[in-house]
């Protein structure tokens, strides 16, 4: 009897806190952050297509879908680290195809060989290519992601890539170059 | 309140967290005055000397330029002018090394020396009381003055404030080893001091004015304290000698007690911090009308016979001023850019930074050069570092005077972790270098947060910058997505139309509607159509089909099948009469335009005119049209082979003509142009066939007027029948061939 009484309670308890456990993941669904957004908001977000997406976006939801995670050159080893910490996978090396990532660059147009073509323009994810048909065409440094999309369709191959001077608002300090100052 | 006035009567002050006892070395340069030095050959001006931004150029190169003159101005707020320190001219406007830790080259304006050193005309205020404040401020903000304590921050808003001030505390601590410009300052000039902080008084109107200053200045102390004797707002304060005292946050907690906040300014306390020599500066500015242009410089170290503090002109080359204390460079060869070899460090011992090039000029921050050597500070001659392993002492926390946990800030920095530096408040760090100091493995900690800290701020500008660049792309995405609908809707009411217009060709050829459209169009196309035929021909008709047919692509699958029907008639019905067409027009063209002028005429006409409806082909890059370039181009030779073959002269006609045709055409040209320009660039393409397509309408249109034209005209001539007859043939295969090509 006694063993009934210890069964019938039990169960009673746990079919109690069952329904509260039902009840309480309906009622406090939490929409989660969709993995997408988290993945995007990893990537560099410089547009450049290299992975063989569009876009970082359509990237990001490729990564949400099994692509694999090294294809990003821009992003580089610390993008891919920060990706499988997400996803809980293995860090990879960066894709062969992509390697040789040079440092942050912007593209310029070497303005007397341009010939107004636009196809550059047409060819800039993020609008950052001033100009119009038979006009010669200038890049907005601030707005360009250096993702080098625009070199490729130049006719006249008057765009190159150039690394970003340094200057003092962007240089980082280098610890070798100090050396500690210390009194006896 | 009261009790923090009363505290500071009994001479008891806070104490803050930390600090350090470092050797003063302050003895080398305190006991003797301030030396005026002979000026310089050449001075360099950085246009950038400050927190904030650079002024906008007022000068240019081969301008004289008098002492105190402007040589920039401020547009912006945080721009500060520099002025020129001595009258000479304007030798050259470039990049040259700045003072800055990273050696590079900023814009500086380089002035050679004429020796003279003649005034600009000055207004010396003889009682700064009747001024107004904003009087007040708009002389310090074009006199140039920004904070001559280190970090530079632009006077002129510091003291611009609205909220009440409950102390305005005058930094006079000087904490750092080596250091005794202000020192020296104080003692000689403690009058011109004490009317900068009347005037501060006056335009903040503080409750209290402290003076701290730390008790290693026996001298100056007396001399603020017989300048102040008679008035009573302002306390001199002797504070205990500690390393970093003169640190604003740990002067005021020492001074009131009160702890600024992470990530607060003083002002929000009701405090303003101003350093000795800024007040000296703006009582001169105020006063004497002398802008900053000069300051006081300690030159020190063991490494120089002649240590002593001077006034030196901003701008002066560091080589100068060593070559006048007996600094023995290492250097001697001219050729070569001068190397310091041994260090030359610019700032104290412990926050300043080692300067790689003697020509680095002295800017309005710069209260130090020091020189040691290799006995004095051995630690700035190695190359390498000493650094080993942490080994957990926790004195650097000890010391730490904004009570951080450097070595947990080290670990972070090195791995790079830069959320848990952000969650240390590695912002809150001063640089003091006081962990660095104590550290027993010789670990370089204060370096690691000064990487970490541009690291960090370097990656928030990344931040914005790639959220900037997420947002265009979206944008980019929906317009294009926009105008792809916009364009389809587009096709789809053009492919209506037409099909509805083909339908009544096809039915009986000519509506009431049609002929009203192809007389209007005559009238149009009639000159026109007389130059383009020849060449267009083929051209229009292939390239016709095509567009057509991609045209009507997205059409819904239950118009193809009465498409394709039409398609092929009128396409058979083309091709003869393009044929005759062709043939009619070379008739014309031998007949009229026999000479190469038309021609060139006509070339002109199609290439500057970019929307005429050849060149319109030509641009547009549709895949579809590649192959019909170049049948243009052959048509084009033939005509002009063919021309070469008979030379009929009809020149005058033939001119006329051409020079109508060219007017005409460019009349058309220009009103398509203003057609086109409302619609946006990016769907151009997609406009350029459909106008290709309406075009050729036209065009075809204008080529029966042709035709007829032609006709009539040969008849008129009646020339060379058979050697058209045969020129009919050879021409007929053509059509054919494109259409294989097809």
């Amino acid at each position: 009897m006694n063993l009934l009484i210890a069964i019938l309670v039990l169960g009673l308890i746990a079919a109690l806190f069952g329904a509260i456990l039902g009840y309480a993941s309906v009622r406090f669904h939490v929409e989660g952050d969709p993995i997408v957004e988290q993945i995007d908001a990893l990537l560099p977000q410089t547009q450049c297509g290299q992975c063989g997406y569009p876009g970082c976006k359509p990237y990001a939801e490729a990564v949400a879908n099994g692509e694999a995670i090294n294809k990003c050159a821009p992003g580089g080893e610390d993008t891919i680290k920060k990706i499988a910490d997400l996803l809980g996978v293995d860090v990879e090396p960066l894709d062969e195809n992509h390697e040789g990532n040079k440092g942050p660059t912007v593209a310029f147009i070497i303005e007397e060989d341009c010939i107004g073509c636009t196809k550059c323009i047409q060819a800039c994810p993020v609008d950052a290519i001033l100009g119009a048909a038979k006009q010669m065409h200038t890049i907005l440094i601030d707005e360009c992601t250096g993702c080098d999309l625009c070199v490729a369709p130049c006719p006249v191959d008057c765009i190159e890539m150039r690394p970003i001077p340094e200057t003092i608002q962007n240089w980082q300090w280098d610890l070798n170059k100090i050396a500690v100052k210390q009194l006896d | 309140m009261k009790s923090i006035i009363e505290r500071i009567n009994q001479h008891k002050f806070w104490q803050f967290h930390g600090g350090i006892h470092p050797p003063e070395q302050k003895t080398l340069t305190s006991g003797k005055p301030i030396r005026q030095l002979p000026l310089p050959k050449q001075l360099i001006l950085p246009l950038q000397q400050h927190i904030g931004r650079q002024g906008d150029l007022l000068v240019k190169v081969g301008d004289k330029v008098l002492k105190g003159q402007p040589l920039t101005q401020s547009t912006n707020p945080m721009a500060v002018p520099i002025h020129a320190p001595t009258s000479g001219i304007i030798s050259a406007i470039k990049k040259s090394v700045i003072a800055h830790p990273s050696g590079l080259s900023e814009l500086c304006i380089f002035i050679d020396v004429d020796f003279e050193d003649t005034w600009q005309p000055r207004e010396i205020c003889q009682d700064f009381t009747k001024l107004s404040q904003q009087q007040i401020i708009k002389k310090i903000a074009d006199s140039g003055i920004a904070g001559m304590g280190g970090a530079g921050f632009p006077t002129h808003i510091k003291v611009n404030t609205k909220p009440e001030i409950n102390f305005l505390i005058i930094n006079a601590a000087e904490c750092e080893p080596y250091i005794t410009a202000d020192d020296l300052l104080m003692c000689e000039q403690s009058e011109a001091i004490i009317d900068g902080i009347k005037i501060l008084d006056q335009l903040l109107n503080p409750a209290f004015i402290l003076i701290g200053i730390e008790d290693n200045k026996p001298k100056a102390i007396k001399a603020l304290q017989h300048a102040t004797k008679d008035i009573e707002k302002i306390k001199v304060c002797v504070l205990p000698t500690k390393y970093p005292t003169g640190g604003e946050k740990q002067l005021i907690k020492i001074l009131t007690g009160k702890e600024v906040k992470s990530g607060a300014l003083p002002i929000h306390s009701g405090i303003v911090v101003q350093n000795v020599a800024t007040c000296f500066a703006i009582s001169d500015a105020v006063i004497n009308d002398i802008p900053l242009i000069r300051r006081v410089v300690t030159l020190t170290g063991q490494a120089l016979s002649k240590p002593q503090n001077i006034w030196a002109l901003l701008g002066t080359p560091v080589s100068h001023l060593l070559e006048q204390t007996g600094f023995a460079s290492q250097s001697p060869s001219a050729s070569t850019p001068p190397v310091t070899n041994p260090p030359i460090i610019m700032g104290g011992p412990l926050m300043g930074f080692n300067i790689l090039n003697e020509l680095v000029p002295i800017v309005k921050t710069s209260n130090c050069i020091l020189a040691p050597n290799k006995t004095e500070m051995p630690s700035a001659f190695d190359d390498g570092s000493n650094e080993v392993e942490c080994i957990r002492c926790g004195q650097c926390s000890d010391v730490c005077p904004s009570q951080l946990l450097p070595q947990e800030l080290q670990w972070s920095a090195k791995a790079k972790d830069h959320q848990q530096l952000t969650k240390l408040n590695l912002f809150d760090c001063i640089d003091c270098g006081a962990c660095a100091y104590v550290c027993p493995s010789q670990i370089p900690l204060v370096q690691y947060y000064r990487v970490a800290k541009a690291e960090i701020r370097q990656q928030q500008q990344l931040d914005v910058k790639s959220e900037k660049a997420k947002v265009r792309f979206e944008a980019r995405k929906l317009r294009l997505e926009k105008e792809k609908i916009a364009r389809e809707e587009k096709h789809k009411k053009a492919a209506a139309a037409r099909k509805a217009t083909m339908n009544k060709k096809t039915a009986e050829g000519s509506s009431a509607s049609s002929a009203v459209a192809a007389a209007l169009a005559r009238v149009k196309a009639k000159k026109k159509a007389n130059e383009k035929t020849k060449n267009n021909n083929e051209l229009l008709d292939s390239s016709d089909e095509k567009i057509k047919s991609s045209d009507e692509l997205p059409v819904s699958s239950s118009e193809v099948p009465e498409k394709i029907k039409a398609n092929e008639e009128s396409e058979e019905k083309s091709q003869v009469k393009a044929a005759i067409a062709r043939a009619k027009a070379k008739r014309l063209a031998k007949n009229t335009s026999s000479e190469p002028e038309v021609i060139t005429d006509k070339k002109d006409v199609t290439v500057s005119e970019p929307v005429v409806t050849t060149k319109i082909e030509e641009a547009t890059v549709s895949e579809a049209i590649v192959p019909d370039k170049e049948l243009p181009v052959r048509s084009n030779e033939k005509a002009k082979h063919e021309i070469e073959q008979d030379n009929s002269a009809d020149d005058k006609k033939a001119k006329i003509a051409a020079a109508v045709a060219k007017a005409k055409a460019k009349a058309k040209a220009k009103a398509k142009k203003e057609k086109k320009e409302p619609l946006p660039i990016s769907s151009k393409e997609e406009i350029n066939t459909t106008t290709t397509g309406t075009d050729n309408k036209k065009a075809r249109i204008a080529a029966a007027v042709a035709k007829a034209k032609a006709k009539a005209k040969a008849k008129k001539e009646q020339e060379k029948q058979e050697n058209l007859i045969q020129v009919t043939s050879s021409e007929e295969q053509s059509p054919f061939k494109s259409s294989n090509e097809e």
